[in-house]
């Protein structure tokens, strides 16, 4: 296949970007997207030009690293990660634009690379369970039902990528956040923190610069994970109920 | 935004079933009219509870737009730099909350000159709000706004109403396909309710 | 000529070595004597201890925040001690534990059905081909309990059973059911448990994380390991960070194949600069090959993806009868198949253990019966137990990974046999530490995938997870403490000559491959070394083969820095820069794994000589020979190194040849 690419081009988080296009060549279907990526860097390095920069790191579909919007939609047209999207998906002759997630909270580094530290100051916030290292009692000692520990899980499954926020229209984070919440908030072990939990991280998101939720749905179509809607739904019923319980415990 | 939503949405449902009542005629309509103004007595004063319920929607109506130019803001600023490749997705109902309603708030403000205070109303009579009514629906302007206005309280029922279940926290796996139907169904019957009146005063069943 | 200069020449020059010198014996002096199940709770008395207050004045540096490191920095931190932790990627949870599907062995035994402590340990040093420590595989098992008790105290939502009680399932090599599971994510779930309770200490300050950077040299100062040296990836700024004490979990180096199902990113930079420091590197030869990975499809390929070995447990695996049999796989008839594990292997069939499986795979497709593109597949057909069980049975067992299956061949596996070929998958060797996972270099310790402790000649399925946080939650917290309290801390002058020469180094490098305006990229180099090993030094290693690659290697290093063009700079995010310095020190490791493989003429484990097999064609051990670990002191690029042997005494598990026919 021959595509022509066109590529967000930015050196550094202060300097201007723009759109810049490429021709390849030679693409197979069963390369991956980022194979398609490595290739045209390949010939970049070779002809001198800065390879584009774009994280990546498993290239299983689950570390997270990678992301980019491909014809305007988050890890592009399959619903799953960038790097699990192969170029089968694609003709011969399109023209495909490339753009890194976009959010005030996700500033762009290089290229297609974004700082998602966001993410992570909203987990230090309350998204664990405090329960140093040694102290735990026998993992017998509180069954947990399997609805419970499978709803747990299915909110567990969230691999921090950012789609979610790069594809709301308001740039919101609440499906990460609520992902986690819900995650450790319907487990008994998750219980005397579930007040504080909330609050702290909707709290810490909030000053991150994310933007609010209109309940439009995009995010939780583009989740590669599939984390449910409903998720915010009940991160809202948390919260509620926390601020009723006249928030912060402790 | 949810909880005055939901406020405004419960007063529609009541506007509507009262409006309903201009099919049985005029006096059967004017009456209810007139009761309006003396809900409540002998405890309450003539209009008294007419200005408690104005009131309440009154601030509900601004706190309503107050909080959605604050979250139009948030939202706004969060996204400084947009996609270059745009692609629509959400529905058409989602994608217009914003100038929704922005065109119900001018909706409103014509509705009460019109109808309350009848200053653009130039055929209005005070006293007489069934043959006001008429009057209205008997313009191409007035069918056209009002119309128009109720399109759009449709699909921001649409979307406000599950929106809202999910901002107070009602959304769960199992509720959420009733509740889609529900807003859709309040959509519906609102939209179309709303219509029928200018519609029978247009087809003549209303006159 | 100084030294620093001497080095550089041999740099410079092709170098290379295929012999090498024997030094003093290695002697792990930190396990206790006495009964093997009474060391861990000796070792933990005897240890010396910080005085909780002191803790604050006492900085560890921890590399990498996978499930061995973050569960390490999160622990420390608890404990009181300042940690400066450092993750190439640009957030601590994306470390490649994550990737982990199976599960976490632990001797429960809630089945009730004979597990203990004691089997555990047996199945892990037998599993391992007897070339691990007793002491250390007896710890692992002991501790294997706790890990389980901490991680769902974290909240890890694993799978449970309608009684609201754990499950288990069992795996390759074993027969108790012991191994936990979160679905297919077991890997992530647990690292984000770890990562949690990281993130916790992150943002009460107690851990200074530093994403997107990554750990370029080990600082040594006056015998002890002081700090490391570390670039920005985001600036480029080259920093030095000190500390009391440095630990590497930093992960293996199966990258070092160019195509493993490794990250693409995973890299064996930080244990190997931390050898070139005077770190002994322990068997490097130990690999582990995963029979069911997703074949390469062609020459983009850029990284391999692994489907569960419990594939195994329905599929049957077979290729063609006939050489270049290119017919579709329906249309070859039944009695043209070769179901060639069940037929060599009649008693465990297509159940044998891993590295069993992956060279008889090897083996039919070097005979040409291989299929898909190259001939490098074998099939792993479902149509039986499809028949058998009904498509629904089988998709509600495996239909995520058929589905992972589909998306990236696009080939339905409900109707198509799936094709699988072994790939890299895990190195059990790496830097040798002693019972305490110190290294030879006081002050720096390895834990996780990093060292090379566990795991023998072989690792058993789901006993990766558990060494990993074994070693982070409980066993570095309680060794670091001792050494800590033995050398209280003093401050390091940053103006210190060891510590200016390593960052001056560092610089020197980058700006080396910077400098160079070749016509190769680093991924070219990294490709062709990456074939060379895999042909020579992968599944099957001859003398012949292994003595081609020594040859090779030193060429292909000289050639890298006469070819090797990488543009950018240095102060900025770059990424060309950053994949060159890892080539750089695969380079140098591909060739004292192909010299550690060339010496030890023995089969063992993921290690298979060609030269020493059984009648039957089975890896045939040499006990007398060769029941040691080897660890390598580094003598300079090129230059012969000098091996250490620690000679392996089994008191408790005696020695058997494996048997699975």
């Amino acid at each position: 296949m021959r595509l022509t690419l066109r590529i967000w081009r930015q050196r550094g988080p202060e300097e201007p970007g723009a759109m810049t296009e490429y021709q390849v060549d030679g693409i197979v279907p069963e390369m991956s997207f980022l194979e398609m990526l490595d290739q045209l860097n390949e010939h970049l390095i070779l002809s001198g030009e800065e390879p584009v920069a774009f994280d990546h790191d498993c290239r299983e579909g689950i570390c997270g690293a990678c992301g980019m919007v491909i014809n305007g939609q988050a890890h592009g047209p399959e619903r799953t990660t960038t790097c699990q999207l192969h170029m089968r998906h694609f003709s011969d002759g399109d023209t495909i634009d490339v753009e890194p997630w976009r959010a005030a909270a996700f500033p762009v580094v290089k290229d297609l690379v974004v700082d998602r530290s966001a993410f992570d100051r909203i987990i230090g916030s309350g998204g664990y369970v405090t329960v140093p290292t040694g102290s735990a009692p026998e993992a017998h000692a509180t069954p947990v039902p399997k609805p419970v520990a499978d709803t747990a899980f299915e909110h567990a499954e969230c691999i921090g990528c950012g789609a979610c926020v790069a594809a709301c229209p308001n740039g919101s984070a609440m499906l990460f956040t609520s992902a986690k919440v819900v995650h450790l908030n319907v487990l008994p072990q998750g219980a005397p923190e579930r007040e504080s939990r909330v609050l702290d991280m909707v709290e810490t998101m909030d000053s991150e610069g994310f933007g609010g939720c209109t309940n439009t749905g995009e995010c939780a179509v583009a989740c590669p994970k599939g984390i449910p809607l409903t998720a915010i739904s009940t991160m809202n019923r948390e919260f509620l109920r926390a601020q009723l319980r006249g928030g912060r415990k402790g | 935004m949810a909880a005055t939503g939901l406020i405004m949405l419960a007063y529609l449902l009541a506007h509507l079933l009262g409006n309903l009542k201009i099919f049985f005629g005029a006096g059967e309509f004017n009456a209810y009219a007139h009761w309006l103004h003396v809900i409540g007595e002998p405890f309450m004063h003539r209009d008294w509870v007419l200005w408690i319920v104005r009131v309440g929607l009154a601030a509900s109506v601004v706190l309503h737009g107050v909080a959605a130019y604050q979250l139009s803001r948030r939202d706004l600023a969060a996204r400084p730099q947009g996609y270059q490749h745009q692609r629509r997705r959400a529905s058409y109902a989602t994608r217009t909350m914003r100038w929704g309603g922005v065109i119900l708030g001018l909706f409103v403000v014509w509705h009460l000159l019109d109808l309350t205070t009848l200053t653009v109303n130039e055929n209005a009579e005070p006293g007489h709000p069934y043959e006001n009514v008429v009057a209205t629906f008997s313009t191409w302007y007035g069918n056209t706004i009002y119309i128009t206005a109720m399109l759009a309280l449709g699909f921001h029922i649409r979307h406000g109403f599950w929106s809202a279940a999910q901002t107070l926290g009602a959304g769960s796996p199992r509720r959420d396909r009733a509740l889609k139907t529900a807003a859709n169904a309040l959509a519906a019957v609102l939209t179309c309710g709303f219509i029928s009146i200018p519609i029978g005063v247009m087809t003549g069943v209303v006159s | 000529m100084s030294t620093a200069e001497a080095s550089l020449a041999v740099e410079d020059g092709p170098g290379g070595y295929t012999e090498y010198t024997v030094g003093e014996p290695l002697v792990d002096t930190k396990a206790p004597p006495g009964p093997v199940e009474e060391r861990w709770d000796r070792r933990r008395f005897e240890a010396k201890l910080v005085n909780p207050a002191n803790r604050r004045g006492y900085t560890v540096i921890v590399v990498g925040t996978g499930l061995a490191g973050g569960a390490a920095g999160a622990t420390l931190a608890e404990q009181g001690y300042h940690v400066v932790q450092f993750c190439y990627q640009d957030s601590p949870r994306r470390a490649h534990s994550i990737a982990a599907q199976g599960g976490i062995n632990a001797a429960k035994n809630y089945r009730n059905d004979g597990d203990s402590v004691r089997r555990l340990f047996y199945d892990t040093v037998k599993g391992g081909d007897f070339r691990a420590r007793e002491s250390n595989v007896h710890r692992l098992a002991q501790v294997s309990v706790e890990i389980i008790d901490q991680c769902v105290a974290q909240g890890v939502p694993f799978a449970r059973e309608y009684g609201g009680l754990l499950d288990t399932r069992s795996f390759g090599g074993v027969q108790v059911s012991r191994t936990f599971y979160a679905r297919g994510q077991t890997g992530q779930q647990l690292l984000l448990g770890a990562y949690q309770a990281l993130s916790r200490q992150i943002a009460a300050g107690n851990v200074e994380m530093h994403p997107r950077t990554e750990m370029l040299d080990l600082i040594v100062i006056d015998g002890r390991a002081r700090g490391i040296v570390a670039r920005d990836l985001v600036t480029g700024e080259i920093s030095s960070h000190f500390a009391d004490a440095v630990v590497l979990a930093s992960g293996g180096y199966g990258n070092v194949f160019h195509l493993s199902t490794n990250a693409k990113n995973s890299n064996a930079t930080a244990v190997w600069r931390a050898h070139r420091r005077g770190a002994h590197f322990a068997n490097p030869c130990f690999t582990q090959i995963h029979p069911t990975c997703i074949p390469r499809s062609g020459d983009h390929q850029s990284k391999l993806t692994l489907m569960s070995e419990s594939l195994r447990n329905d599929g049957r695996i077979w290729v063609p009868k006939a050489k270049g049999d290119t017919r579709p796989p329906n249309e070859i008839p039944e009695q043209e198949r070769d179901y060639y594990l069940e037929r060599i292997y009649p008693s465990f069939g297509n159940l044998v253990p891993r590295d069993i499986a992956s060279r008889a795979a090897k083996n039919v497709c070097d005979e040409g019966r291989g299929v898909g593109p190259g001939g490098q597949g074998v099939y792993l057909d479902f149509a039986d137990a499809i028949a058998r069980l009904g498509r629904d049975a089988v998709e509600a067992r495996y239909g995520n990974l058929f589905e992972m299956y589909q998306r990236i061949t696009a080939e339905d596996p409900y109707r198509v046999p799936m094709r699988i070929y072994p790939a890299i998958h895990y190195t059990m060797g790496g830097l040798w530490v002693d019972y305490d996972l110190q290294t030879t270099v006081p002050g720096l310790f390895a834990i996780g995938e990093a060292n090379f402790s566990d795991h023998g000649a072989n690792r058993l399925g789901a006993s990766a997870l558990m060494q990993g946080l074994a070693d982070g939650y409980f066993v570095l917290p309680a060794t670091l403490g001792d050494y800590l309290a033995r050398h209280p801390h003093s401050e390091v002058d940053p103006r210190h000559p060891a510590a200016l020469a390593a960052e001056q180094e560092v610089t020197d490098r980058l700006n080396r491959l910077l400098a160079s305006d070749g016509d190769r990229t680093p991924e070219s180099f990294h490709r062709e070394l990456g074939e060379l090993l895999w042909d020579e030094c992968g599944m099957a290693r001859t003398e012949s083969g292994l003595r081609k690659a020594l040859d090779r290697i030193p060429a292909l290093r000289e050639e890298f820095w006469r070819r090797i063009k990488v543009p950018g700079s240095g102060q900025e995010l770059n990424q060309s820069l950053e994949k060159a310095n890892r080539v750089v020190d695969y380079l140098e490791l591909a060739e004292l794994m192909c010299l550690d493989a060339l010496h030890r003429t023995e089969s063992c484990g993921g290690h298979f000589r060609e030269e020493s097999q059984t009648p039957e064609g089975e890896a045939a051990r040499r006990d007398e020979e060769f029941c040691y670990a080897a660890a390598w002191e580094f003598r300079g690029v090129g230059r012969p190194p000098v091996l250490h042997r620690e000679e392996l005494v089994f008191e408790y598990v005696h020695p058997t040849q494996r048997s699975y026919a």
